[in-house]
């Protein structure tokens, strides 16, 4: 051992610390970036009539996206009400029935089908849904966002159920309560906070899909008066007019994607800290 | 059904009617099969969709360069030669910059620095893909066209891959970088939970022998991980093959075959999302979309299944692919 090899292995060891650290800064830039340029383009392009007005035509300035942010909520509204109650109670059965077999399958059919691109679900409901119906719909765009929101919920929700002591199941079990009661009373919430996050997160995760939308909601330039009727929404606009050589339309979609990335950190960073919370209570 | 934890009070009088807790259970069950059904549904409806092209062009579809509308002649190639371009471009920048943060994070980082870095690499996760996409085609691409390009092709012009017009700067590589920006968090976010499943006992036993920081890390733990690792970098090739919006917003959309990192491209995702909504409702040109999204999925999905069954095997079930 000669000192210089002591001192090779002290210079090898920094430089691949100062590498992996620099790798870590370069993974972190387009983040700050995106978000300089939100916030630079974005914020300034915000104005009340962007909340309030419809989109203008061509050649006008002004207007707004109020149509589009009220058609995302609507769409999450409909995809919640397929996407939650069949994720969650698939996750009940993976975590408190089912034999271990089945449940592996279950589980793997849940990974691949998230790792399905979005823009196959939007053919597909476009097949499923659109052409039986004569037309692009709310209620098509709501189906695919709550199709694509079933894996991960399900797997959420398998997740913090596992969290609950199997101590609480054998002691409500003890006291006589049947099954399904006792998982609905006490396992499903003690878990509630863990499965709302997770529903929260899904939630957040299909709010700026733009893929499966663009042949099953459509867009819309005004209001949709029916779920049967095409219904803009935030990710497909920003997308139009992303994509337009109109200069006011760039300042709007930079607006739009402003408040839309808000939306989604805003879940995003809100449910971190209803997590964090659960586990210091527990610890 | 067999259940998965001891019940030890199966025997005992239940309240409430005995065909409630029989419903439920066939309830949950019914809600967890649906994941099948669901996998059914997409490849049946895909299936259907393509019936028209599958039926005429066979196998050649996979094969025939021609993408043209016009003459109603449908060839994948183009579309999938882009896809795997500009999934490998990605992958060559992503996994460097991820597994070498993902071992910055766990092993080298300083402590206080460890969590707001996860977290700002969770953020990124969480950008929908069109704002991306619309960032790179307003920042990225004009920057790529002006300082980028003039530069590699200074430095590279004498290999194939850097020549050519610079052009619009809308291009393979663009492509390329921003998949590259959305698959990094999920290749380091994955090899984070690979690294930290490494048992403690590895690292004491290597730092015992007398290693530095790093020679523990390289021989306990990445010689350990590997398998890991692997799966990591192959469940973010399967999110890069099927990206849709920002690829497609920087592409350059040209179903031609270029190896040029400056020339424009198209991908399935992106050929399927540009063309679908100007189709005629029948005819062979939807059905040729759907052919192609059969074609994404299949490779989407045997990538994801093999990803999947390594990181499973590496680790148990401790470690998912989902984030």
């Amino acid at each position: 051992m000669t000192v210089s090899n002591h001192h090779w292995r002290r210079f090898k060891n920094g430089f691949m610390q100062t590498l992996t650290c620099a790798c870590a800064m370069l993974v972190v830039t387009p983040l700050v970036l995106v978000f300089y340029h939100l916030l630079h383009e974005g914020f300034t392009s915000l104005n009340w009539a962007f909340f309030t007005q419809l989109p203008k035509a061509v050649g006008e300035t002004g207007g707004g996206m109020a149509n589009a942010i009220a058609g995302t909520f609507i769409l999450l509204g409909q995809a919640a009400l397929v996407g939650v109650p069949v994720g969650v109670l698939g996750g009940v059965f993976l975590s408190e029935y089912g034999s271990s077999r089945l449940n592996w399958a279950i589980r793997f059919a849940a990974d691949t089908l998230n790792g399905v691109p979005s823009i196959t679900w939007g053919i597909v409901v476009y097949a499923l849904v659109v052409v039986p119906m004569h037309g692009p719909s709310a209620l098509a765009g709501g189906i695919v966002l709550g199709m694509m929101m079933i894996p991960l919920v399900m797997r959420t929700t398998e997740e913090v159920l596992q969290l609950v002591p199997t101590g609480y199941r054998e002691a409500a079990l003890a006291l006589g309560i049947a099954k399904w009661k006792m998982i609905v009373r006490i396992v499903v919430r003690t878990a509630l906070k863990g499965i709302v996050t997770g529903a929260l997160l899904a939630l957040a995760r299909v709010a700026g899909e733009t893929a499966p939308l663009l042949f099953t909601a459509f867009g819309n330039l005004g209001w949709a008066h029916s779920l049967k009727e095409p219904i803009a929404a935030m990710p497909l606009l920003i997308f139009n007019y992303a994509i337009s050589p109109y200069d006011d339309w760039h300042r709007q979609a930079w607006a739009g994607a402003f408040v839309l990335l808000m939306l989604v950190l805003a879940i995003n960073v809100g449910v971190r800290f209803l997590t964090r919370d659960r586990y210091r209570r527990n610890s | 059904m067999q259940q998965t934890m001891s019940q030890p009070a199966t025997n005992a009088p239940r309240t409430g009617a005995p065909g409630a807790d029989r419903a439920f259970q066939w309830l949950t069950l019914l809600m967890a099969l649906s994941v099948f059904a669901l996998i059914a549904l997409i490849g049946y409806e895909l299936m259907r969709g393509a019936r028209l092209s599958l039926h005429h062009f066979g196998w050649r579809f996979l094969v025939n360069s021609d993408w043209d509308p016009v003459n109603d002649i449908y060839g994948a190639l183009p579309a999938i030669f882009g896809t795997l371009a500009s999934s490998v471009i990605a992958l060559l920048l992503a996994v460097p910059l991820g597994i070498g943060t993902a071992i910055y994070l766990t092993e080298l980082a300083p402590l206080w620095l460890r969590q707001p870095l996860i977290m700002f690499i969770e953020l990124l996760a969480a950008v929908p893909s069109v704002i991306l996409g619309f960032w790179g085609m307003s920042v990225l691409v004009p920057w790529l066209r002006t300082l980028l390009f003039p530069w590699l092709q200074k430095l590279f012009g004498f290999l194939p891959l850097f020549q050519g017009p610079a052009g619009s700067g809308f291009s393979l590589l663009a492509a390329g970088i921003i998949l590259a920006i959305m698959i990094v968090p999920i290749i380091t976010s994955v090899s984070r939970e690979i690294l930290r499943s490494v048992p403690g006992l590895q690292r004491e036993a290597a730092y015992a022998l007398g290693g530095t920081r790093w020679e523990v890390t390289r021989i306990a733990v990445l010689s350990y991980a590997k398998k890991g690792l692997f799966g990591a970098v192959i469940l973010g090739l399967g999110r890069a093959l099927g990206e849709t919006m920002a690829v497609m917003m920087v592409i350059g959309n040209s179903p031609q075959i270029v190896l040029k990192l400056f020339a424009p491209a198209s991908t399935m995702a992106s050929v399927i999302a540009n063309e679908f909504n100007e189709t005629p409702p029948a005819g062979l040109y939807p059905s040729a979309l759907f052919e192609l999204g059969l074609v994404l999925l299949g490779v989407t999905v045997v990538v994801n299944i093999f990803a999947q069954l390594l990181l499973k095997t590496f680790a148990g079930p401790s470690v998912k692919p989902q984030p």
